[in-house]
């Protein structure tokens, strides 16, 4: 885990939380956030625009999607394998 | 109190150009959705809708007017011309004071606004259209129908998201019913299938890149279509006395607000708007045959929509089907072009069905006559409409 990557996804949910970055810790999931349906697409949007990605995310079917938003660490795992491409990811 | 009937409908949409090649499609369950075309499609993650293919308005119109028409009042121009015919007027009856027209739209003139933009951002060119401001504005659909008409009592638009044509044809509904006016063109024109409109969309990531599904397991969101509905509604005796056919009366009309979430529905906004426009119409649950159900195909609305539904109905409601997965979500017109799966539930007695269902939801249990039309006596039908902006509006019909 980089951690430059998850300084910046962690500083992006802070501000879509209206928290401090310290109070944003790696195991929590962002119902434990307060985070709602807006503030989850307003956290994807500041993450394509940082990283210059491209998140496949619908709210229909969050479930289903390729980008794991279960805790803020498994949105830094996701956000790590979209930055290292998708032939990187295909090897992981 | 006064009666309100229609005795006129026109419509454009992805389906057909007009009103009989809509009821065809809509009871033989055909789409109108397949891969969009426009200028940087490539560009969109969502490429799919409900388009109105190989529409060509020069041939349409006389090109000294045509500069003044947006896509929009385009198709509500053309739907209105079918409307007249169809209720046997060359002209409006009676004093044309007492004659006015509603019609709602979300995105206006999107498709004027998109080009305007495109020139000065993206082609760095430093004029636009001198007719950029009377094409983009919301009321222009509503001010050309008027103008083609010589409507001159109450007009203007109604810009409430998803359930715009809904309140618009609601209001003309009471201004008839109060007594402000003998007859109104009332419903809904949309034409924001532009790259921006649909950008803008995207971001909201709650569209379909692969198709509509209503109320099925699997549902992966709405797809946009685009299109226009004009009805001709008229005080009931004075359409009895002309000798008008009456496709259908309007029977109620409720608004609510959810108050609460300027995107998530409210299943207590939806169930009392269902259970308003049941009152205004002094019918009971029981007697309603056939729902027009919002239905988009999004996760959120379709459970929401249920629970409401079941809510007001009990554990027993009426059929219950979404056209969104023929004729796309068509925004602003969207009200419109499902009130003629009202009326072809209650003239022809067909419902028609909800397509792309893939498999029940536990979170819908509704039966929503999935795939395939189906015949049903059906005296009174509703129409459902909920608005991002929490702000619903349902109407309730029954047999002319």
């Amino acid at each position: 885990m980089r951690p430059d990557v998850q300084d910046q996804i962690i500083s992006i949910i802070a501000r879509e939380a209206v928290l401090e970055p310290a109070e944003v810790r790696p195991e929590m999931t962002l119902e434990e956030l307060g985070l709602d349906s807006l503030g989850l697409v307003e956290m994807i949007f500041a993450i394509e625009e940082t990283f210059g990605v491209s998140v496949p995310f619908n709210a229909n079917e969050p479930a289903q999607t390729d980008f794991d938003i279960s805790s803020v660490g498994a949105i830094v795992r996701a956000v790590e394998r979209l930055i290292s491409g998708p032939s990187a990811a295909a090897v992981a | 109190m006064r009666r309100v009937v229609i005795t006129g409908a026109g419509t454009v949409n992805a389906l057909a150009r007009d009103l009989p090649g809509t009821l065809a499609a809509m009871a033989e369950g055909r789409t109108g959705i397949g891969p969009l075309e426009l200028a940087d499609v490539e560009r969109l993650s969502v490429q799919i809708g409900a388009q109105v293919t190989g529409w060509e308005p020069e041939a349409l119109f006389d090109r000294t007017k045509l500069s003044l028409y947006d896509r929009f009042t385009q198709f509500a121009l053309v739907a209105a011309v079918e409307a007249m015919a169809q209720a046997g007027l060359a002209a409006v009856p009676g004093d044309p004071v007492r004659w006015g027209c509603v019609m709602g739209t979300a995105g206006g003139g999107n498709g004027t606004v998109n080009d305007a933009f495109r020139a000065v951002f993206a082609e760095g060119k430093n004029r636009v259209h001198p007719f950029t401001v009377p094409r983009l504005m919301n009321n222009a659909a509503a001010s050309h129908i008027t103008m083609a008409w010589g409507l001159m009592g109450p007009a203007f638009s109604v810009a409430t998201a998803c359930a715009s044509s809904n309140h618009a044809i609601g209001l003309a509904f009471q201004m008839i019913r109060a007594g402000m006016a003998d007859g109104m063109l009332a419903g809904g024109s949309e034409a924001m299938l532009t790259f921006g409109g649909l950008k803008a969309w995207e971001g909201l990531r709650v569209m379909s890149p692969e198709g509509c599904h209503p109320f099925s397991l699997g549902r992966t969101g709405m797809v946009q279509g685009e299109g226009a509905a004009v009805f001709v509604l008229e005080e009931y005796e004075a359409a009895r006395a002309r000798g008008a056919e009456i496709l259908a009366e309007i029977r109620g009309f409720a608004m609510t607000s959810d108050a609460g979430d300027i995107v998530m529905p409210s299943v207590d906004g939806a169930a009392r708007a269902m259970r308003g426009a049941l009152a205004d119409a002094g019918i009971a649950p029981g007697e309603v045959g056939y729902i027009n159900a919002h239905g988009t195909g999004t996760a959120a609305n379709d459970r929401t929509e249920a629970a409401a539904i079941r809510a007001v109905f009990g554990e027993a409601p009426p059929p219950v089907s979404s056209t969104k997965a023929m004729h796309g979500h068509c925004i602003g017109a969207t009200g419109a072009i499902e009130m003629i799966a009202c009326l072809l539930a209650l003239r022809d007695g067909v419902l028609a069905p909800t397509l792309g269902f893939q498999a029940p939801d536990p979170d819908c249990p509704l039966d929503v006559v999935p795939n395939a039309a189906r015949k049903a006596d059906v005296p009174v039908a509703m129409s459902n409409a909920f608005a991002f902006g929490g702000l619903n509006a349902v109407l309730v019909l029954s047999r002319g």
